[in-house]
């Protein structure tokens, strides 16, 4: 790290004549493991001034959120603070005892954790652990005392009748709002600094954006400063004033959110908000530079070709989806049941060689409906057809003579290939269940597919364990294309990825789809993501599409106020990025 | 905020050069669970131990003559009852006057026989009712799960004694391992079947039915394989397990006939003299013990190798 970053920074808060919150110099965190110590953060210097928004924005191992666990010293058991300072209102917390790190725990730095499912304890009343957070911080000590605090902290955190809810179950409560009773937990003891920890990713932008908004209003009203540890650099820029890039365990570029993304400096930082679907304005099509070593979405994306899209209108229709309805039987005790309606009677249209996205929050229906095209789930009524073939009363064995034609792209990376069948094995699989080829023929076909996906052929002996997701992803899309399909069907198949990986991807995809003249339906419910991929879009919303068009007229001019708040939710959109 | 100016801080560039995306770097070794979980083996001086013992046991049921040249039976002299060690017989004499060394010698085949036919009955039976259940869930699991219980609900043990009194007349190895696996199996149906649940859901396994594979191929190739390793490590307990069964109920004497040899029959014959000789008695309880405890060591190693959580907490 160097020195005049350090000397700089101290200058300017004399300046101010304000001494920092919090103060990081040097921190090293080692983790130990079977294979040695692993430095996952290796000298990093900042500061938190009282009221900062600031904002450590990284990829999956960056040590973003070994940082920020660090400064309320709650590391897993094997990693520890190998060197550095954290000083904490001038004292410095890393030779704290246990009993006094606690007492500034939620008192001094409070802490909004990731996962809102997982960290209420399901056995207990909301309002029982929203009593203990006051309880701890010694807010209050009658009963009736913590009770009314905790109703009133349950208020603040946006939870409009507190009282009934306090008797609640987290079961009971939807995403959204155990991330408000996390927050009010977090701002339960006005601490001087809050650290969010990716505090909505596993929300609906709709809801993130509300909670975040909420967030905004009550730190600014208790001048909290906020430290946002986030992997969406839209979202850091448009919430924090000072962003932080992480990688690999240093800090690669710091400063203020304008100044970063308007005039990057660092190759790392460059790539990374190149390769921010959010950023984008266009669709990315294939054939990018060959060897090109940036992935520039942004830039790809702009080569507008008005002449592609006209011959994509003419195409033909390859998948023509006709009132579509799935109705689901949910039990109600042994033997009641409800119907529940989880699509209901779209109709949409891809063309040969188009992308259409399907976009919706969760429980909009958009899963259902794509299993249902790949035959998985029968339909409760309405036709498919894909490539003139009706799904509906179609044999078993015309299925199987089908599903060479229509493949599928799962999300999770971790799950969707077979652990101990090694990558070769996993690609040839579709290629052994429809007999095609011999062994040699097929194991031509599995390199040159690793070709087409950019992957070594070498590791077609390896096994799925010794890859990255995005590697295991690329190896799916093989896998799908062995058969030489006309339609993939992506089903959030780049929602788990890191942002550059992410970015890579879409672009094989894009490549891949000029190449073999490939058909999507792309599902996901990342609107950012949808921009630079899809040709046209349907958007769903419980059950229904409430609106469909091309890319650029849901993006510029959407009708449908829930599309229009779908598009303002997309974090950074209400940024005026520069350029 | 704004009044604070704030220092644009770039890191200077470390190795230069454009960032490398997602590039593939394998190690020199090839890594995948069973290779994990052998390289892990391999640094455990128990595992040999283990390992050891169960290889001596297994040659000795093959091949007891490589061990002993004493026969077992024939030899008996009553002159010798309860006889001390003494030159080429190192373990002394039973009551009947034989060498116990090579009755344990000898005994070893049976209790292997037992251990080995339990497992593969259990196997049999155990496997394909959890994951038929599991699988395809339903009516099925609810019939199959049903019948599971009521094997369940039965101590197999006393279910064992019960099925030999009634065919008292076939005691012989075969009989004894149905009866013994015959009722063990439901255990492993349950752990099957919770682990074919798991991974059902998976998503490989919808990729494995939406690229044409049938229900029944998907699960035989890819969800099965995947459900093994508890199952490994139940059968290797169990084969402890049904050897101790065996020898209990020889011991009660509704076992293997008295003309078998097992050590549970020659602990059963040796209880009579416990006080005067208490090493015929012994020596054949030690064997049992051993074996039993090499069979679990083995199987608890193999679940710590297979988990790699398990392995990463050592």
């Amino acid at each position: 790290m160097s020195d005049s970053f350090q000397t700089q920074t101290s200058a300017a808060s004399t300046a101010v004549e304000d001494a920092p919150l919090v103060s990081v110099r040097g921190l090293e965190v080692a983790f130990r493991t079977q294979g040695g110590t692993v430095n996952a953060v290796r000298g990093v210097d900042f500061d938190i001034f009282p009221g900062e928004t600031v904002a450590i924005v990284g990829e999956s191992g960056s040590g973003k959120s070994t940082t920020a666990t660090a400064l309320i010293n709650l590391l897993p058991g094997n990693g520890t603070i190998a060197a550095g300072s954290i000083m904490v209102d001038g004292k410095d917390i890393t030779r704290f005892s246990q009993r006094q790190m606690a007492a500034i725990r939620g008192g001094v730095i409070g802490y909004v954790p990731q996962d809102p499912m997982s960290n209420l304890n399901p056995v207990w009343s909301v309002g029982f652990q929203v009593e203990e957070a006051v309880r701890a911080n010694g807010l209050a000590t009658h009963r009736k005392d913590v009770k009314a605090r905790a109703i009133e902290v349950l208020k603040q955190a946006g939870l409009g009748d507190a009282e009934r809810r306090m008797q609640q179950f987290p079961h009971q409560f939807s995403g959204g709002m155990r991330q408000r009773v996390l927050i009010g937990i977090g701002l339960a003891a006005d601490p001087k600094l809050l650290i969010a920890d990716e505090p909505t990713s596993a929300l609906d932008v709709t809801v993130q954006k509300t909670i975040l908004d909420h967030l905004e209003t009550l730190t600014r009203e208790k001048n909290t400063a906020v430290l946002f540890i986030t992997h969406d650099l839209g979202l850091a820029a448009e919430r924090a004033s000072k962003l932080i890039v992480m990688h690999r365990g240093r800090i690669v570029e710091a400063g203020a959110s304008v100044d970063i993304l308007t005039n990057p400096q660092h190759p790392y930082t460059q790539t990374l908000i190149a390769a921010a679907p959010s950023l984008a304005s266009r669709r990315i099509r294939g054939m990018a530079a060959p060897g090109a070593p940036v992935l520039d979405v942004a830039a790809l994306a702009a080569e507008h070709n008005p002449d592609h899209e006209r011959e994509l209108q003419e195409a033909p229709v390859t998948i023509d989806v006709k009132d579509l309805t799935k109705v689901f039987a949910i039990r109600r005790g042994s033997f009641r049941s409800e119907p529940l309606t989880a699509v209901d009677k779209i109709s949409f249209q891809v063309r040969k060689g188009s992308t259409l996205a399907l976009v919706g929050e969760s429980g909009s229906g958009k899963t259902t409906a794509a299993r249902m095209v790949l035959g998985l789930e029968p339909p409760t009524d309405g036709d498919i057809f894909v490539g003139g073939v009706n799904l509906n009363g179609l044999s078993s064995r015309g299925l199987f003579d089908l599903r060479r034609r229509m493949q599928p792209v799962f999300q999770d990376p971790y799950s969707s290939l077979d652990p101990q069948r090694s990558i070769g094995a996993a690609i040839a699989e579709p290629m052994k269940v429809h007999g095609i080829g011999d062994r040699e023929a097929r194991s031509a076909r599995v390199r040159e597919l690793l070709d087409q996906v950019s992957l070594p052929q070498s590791i077609a002996e390896r096994y799925p364990n010794e890859l990255s997701g995005g590697q295991r992803q690329r190896v799916a899309i093989a896998r799908a294309l062995a058969l030489k399909p006309e339609v993939v069907v992506l089903d959030e198949a780049v929602s788990a990825l890191d942002v550059l990986v992410q970015a890579q991807v879409l672009q094989l995809l894009a490549d891949l789809q000029d190449e073999l003249g490939l058909t999507y339906l792309f599902i996901t419910h990342d609107l950012a993501v949808v921009r630079v991929v899809a040709d046209e879009v349907a958007v769903m919303e419980a059950g229904r599409i409430v609106e469909t068009g091309t890319s650029d007229q849901i993006f510029e001019n959407a009708q449908q106020p829930y599309t229009q708040r779908l598009l303002d939710a997309i974090p950074g959109s209400g940024i005026d990025w520069g350029n | 905020m704004s009044e604070r100016p704030m220092t644009h801080y770039v890191a200077p560039v470390g190795d230069g050069g454009p960032v490398e995306v997602d590039k593939v770097s394998l190690g020199s070794r090839r890594s995948n669970l069973w290779l994990d979980a052998w390289r892990d083996l391999r640094r455990r001086p128990l595992f040999y131990i283990a390992l050891a013992i169960v290889a001596v046991i297994l040659v000795a049921s093959f091949w007891p003559s490589l061990f002993t040249s004493v026969p077992p039976n024939n030899d008996c002299m009553l002159a010798n009852s309860n006889g001390a060690p003494e030159a080429g017989h190192p373990l002394g004499f039973t009551r009947q006057g034989c060498d116990v060394y090579s009755r344990i010698v000898w005994g070893a085949r049976t209790s292997m026989s037992v251990g080995v036919l339990v497992v593969i009955i259990t196997g049999a039976i155990g496997i394909p009712m959890g994951a038929l259940a599991g699988y395809y869930g339903g009516r099925l699991d609810s019939i199959l799960s049903r019948i599971g219980d009521v094997f369940f609900s039965v101590p197999y043990f006393l279910a064992a004694i019960v099925v030999m009194s009634v065919f008292s007349q076939y005691r012989n190895v075969v009989t004894i391992s149905f009866a013994i696996g015959g009722f063990a199996w439901a255990s492993l149906a349950r752990i099957v079947r919770a682990e074919v649940l798991r991974l059902k859901g998976l998503e490989y396994v919808t990729a494995s039915t939406a690229l044409g594979r049938s229900k029944l191929s998907t699960l035989v190739q890819h969800v099965l394989p995947n459900s093994l390793t508890p199952v490994i490590v139940f059968l290797t307990i169990a084969l402890g397990a049904a050897i101790v069964a065996e020898a209990s109920l020889s011991f009660l004497g509704i076992g293997l006939g008295s003309s078998t040899m097992s050590w549970g029959n020659d602990i059963s014959q040796a209880q009579q003299t416990i006080k005067t000789s208490p090493m015929a008695l012994f020596w054949p309880s030690l064997a049992l013990t051993v074996t039993v405890l090499a069979f679990i060591m083995l199987g608890e190693l193999v679940r710590d190798a297979l988990d790699p959580k398990a392995r990463a907490r050592r």
